[in-house]
């Protein structure tokens, strides 16, 4: 890993934090008492889980299998090959899954965007898919960066304001549903953390030569910062750990880069309306910045809006001759990928912008034998011999 | 001027906003109401606790680096109670941000993108003219997520409507079809939503924003968006026995 903060000496100083001293309450101990008080039913991870620490020194427990994968409208509409490489890797590894229809969008894109919303009804979205994923007895598995930071600011309204929870209850009970709150918000990203060194056993392709950036999503470790994986042996503690651990244990490089924390560019409304900002910050603040100081062969992320804005920004900079022209991909479809993934039954990477192709190269994929399967893929769908292509036909 | 300023209120330094006296026509004591809205959210106090003028918050801004915004001045304005310069800025800034909340890393443990949540919902819950105007060329999107609970659906990618993606989306639109149904997740061969919801789902979706208000707040952004989403609603639920 190369730095350009002192991320090595600060890895040499006894790494020390100390739950105790958190400068925010743990809700979960919150969330407990609320149930207790017949508030509100706290729905239990699973067992086996992993126990990962978060920024302040807690633990928290991350579920293997058994999971409800809420999906993300941004990944499932437009960049299909995420969730369809998260789903891939939960088979692969051999875990238990619910892909629901009783799933609605959180809609906090739209609430970021025009704040055409407000706290019941983002507090209702929120509980009815919960409660939707209790009744199947199976746990929430948060795959939009946005879905997560939203529904632990909702759960924080739910929790510490009587009558906002109140107003969220009566509307549960007017669509006959409980008001439960999962023991833990999880990120899909924050699984594939806990189940890297798996995935890690069963990777088939060679990583020591790739060079990748990472773009930490702002909704996951900046909006209600506490839920998200730090690991002193990873950035010394002094960064979210996730994303960062999976590129380490597959034995890539991750390579730094001066604006780490700067956002994508998403906007959320900028991003549909307002493209113009997206397009400039995602070029100025990041790409070219990674460009210059690194020279990734990839940028990993994970959340739907930063592979969106850093992937589709850089079509238009060329044409200004600017520094441009790393792939995007989210951590799922680099896992998968290191395991063998087709690059487009699987990761779908002809919904990507920025040529990859120099990157399957690199990684020893013949990406040219792979597009060749999936056109016949395509001919047998368009002569209906198949109406879809399935899991059975992805790993034959 | 020919009203008083609250005591809570300091003056308001010449040149110090960007169209001093901009709102003069609108009478204090609606700018007033509306502040004390913001206030009343149940959000406000986890969002403010007062302000040090240190800059963080401005150093990490996106928005901050590409417009005449700062996240600091409106976090400014909120401790100071500054109810002309909170309504400017509710007018001319709030549709600047970006929502990312790296602002979050305030050390007074402010939120000023929290602040600007707020703010901006309650100029559209009073559907002031600058929230029209910045949801102007959006209400498609509105009228996706709250009628099939996705947000964005494969056939939004449209080349007239992402010129600056390249030639890759009139080619992922000429396709769709066939790609939707090459995916192996079988909840995905969808193109108008992200993927299939169930209709009891979106009758529960529908119920939501009915019990939650939801629509008084599009009527007064956008009245004919309202309509087309109020049409759908209530065939949907009067089909499924209920009356709204
Ligand atoms: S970071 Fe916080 S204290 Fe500093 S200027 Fe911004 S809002 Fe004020
Ligand atoms: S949430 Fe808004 S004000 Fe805060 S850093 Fe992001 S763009 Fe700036």
């Amino acid at each position: 890993m190369t730095s350009i903060i002192p991320v090595e000496s600060l890895k040499t100083k006894p790494f020390r934090v100390d739950p105790s001293e958190a400068p925010t309450e743990d809700i979960r101990e919150v969330l407990f008492e609320l149930e207790e008080a017949g508030e509100i039913i706290v729905q239990r991870v699973p067992e086996p889980y992993v126990e990962v620490m978060t920024k302040y020194g807690r633990t928290k427990k991350i579920p293997l299998g058994q999971t409800w994968h809420h999906k993300s409208c941004g990944q499932c509409g437009h960049i299909p090959g995420y969730s369809t490489s998260i789903f891939w890797l939960t088979r692969k590894l051999g875990y238990d899954y619910i892909d629901p229809k009783d799933q609605t969008s959180c809609t906090a894109w739209n609430y970021y965007a025009s704040a055409t919303s407000n706290v019941a009804a983002q507090g209702g979205v929120a509980m009815r898919n919960f409660a939707a994923a209790y009744e199947t007895g199976y746990f929430p598995l948060i795959h939009c960066g946005t879905s997560y930071g939203h529904y632990k600011e909702v759960r924080h309204e739910i929790v510490h304001h009587d009558d906002v929870r109140a107003t969220v209850r009566d509307i549960m009970s007017k669509l006959g549903k409980p008001l439960v709150m999962p023991e833990e918000i999880v990120h899909y990203s924050e699984w594939v953390h806990a189940v890297r060194d798996q995935i890690a056993q069963h990777q088939v392709r060679d990583f020591s030569d790739i060079v990748a950036c990472v773009h930490p999503a702002c909704h996951y470790y900046k909006l209600i910062q506490e839920d998200a994986i730090y690991d002193p042996d990873i950035y010394g503690g002094q960064r979210t750990a996730t994303v960062s651990g999976l590129i380490l244990a597959l034995g890539a490089e991750v390579a730094d880069y001066s604006t780490f924390f700067d956002c994508c560019g998403f906007g959320f409304r900028h991003i549909l309306v307002s493209r113009d900002f997206s397009r400039s910050f995602a070029t100025m603040r990041k790409i070219e910045v990674m460009k210059e100081e690194a020279n990734p062969d990839v940028v990993i992320t994970h959340d739907t809006g930063c592979v969106t804005t850093l992937d589709k920004s850089q079509f238009a900079p060329q044409a200004h001759g600017r520094n441009v022209g790393v792939p995007v991909m989210s951590d799922a479809q680099f896992a998968a990928l290191a395991m063998g993934a087709h690059p487009y039954r699987v990761c779908q990477l002809h919904w990507h912008s920025t040529d990859y192709r120099p990157l399957l190269e690199k990684m020893g994929i013949d990406w040219e034998a792979a597009w060749i399967e999936f056109e016949k893929d395509l001919k047998r769908l368009e002569a209906n011999e198949i109406e879809y292509l399935t899991w059975e036909d992805v790993d034959g | 001027m020919s009203r008083a300023a609250p005591t809570t209120t300091f003056a308001r330094r010449p040149g110090a906003t960007l169209a001093p006296n901009a709102y003069d026509d609108v009478p204090y004591e609606e700018k007033l109401a509306l502040w004390e809205e913001v206030k009343a959210d149940p959000r406000f106090p986890d969002y403010l606790y007062g302000c040090y003028e240190c800059g963080i918050c401005v150093a990490a801004c996106p928005s901050a680096r590409f417009y005449d915004f700062s996240p600091r001045k409106i976090a400014q304005a909120a401790a100071r109670e500054d109810v002309e310069l909170i309504f400017e800025q509710m007018n001319d800034d709030v549709w600047n941000c970006s929502q990312c909340f790296s602002c979050d890393r305030c050390p007074r443990q402010n939120s000023p993108g929290g602040l600007i949540t707020i703010l901006r919902e309650v100029a559209v819950r009073h559907g002031l003219a600058s929230s029209q105007e910045a949801l102007e060329g959006y209400g498609r999107v509105v009228y996706k997520i709250m009628t099939t609970g996705t947000q964005v659906s494969p056939d939004m990618l449209q080349p007239d409507a992402f010129p600056d993606w390249g030639p890759d989306v009139k080619e992922v639109s000429d396709q769709l079809d066939l790609w939707r149904r090459a995916l192996p997740p079988e909840t995905l061969h969808t193109t108008s939503t992200g993927w299939e919801v169930s209709e009891k789902t979106l009758l529960e979706l529908y119920l939501i924003w009915h019990y939650s208000d939801v629509m008084d707040m599009i009527e007064e952004v956008d009245e004919g968006l309202h309509m087309i989403i109020m049409d759908v609603m209530e065939e949907t639920l009067e089909e499924a026995g209920y009356e709204i």
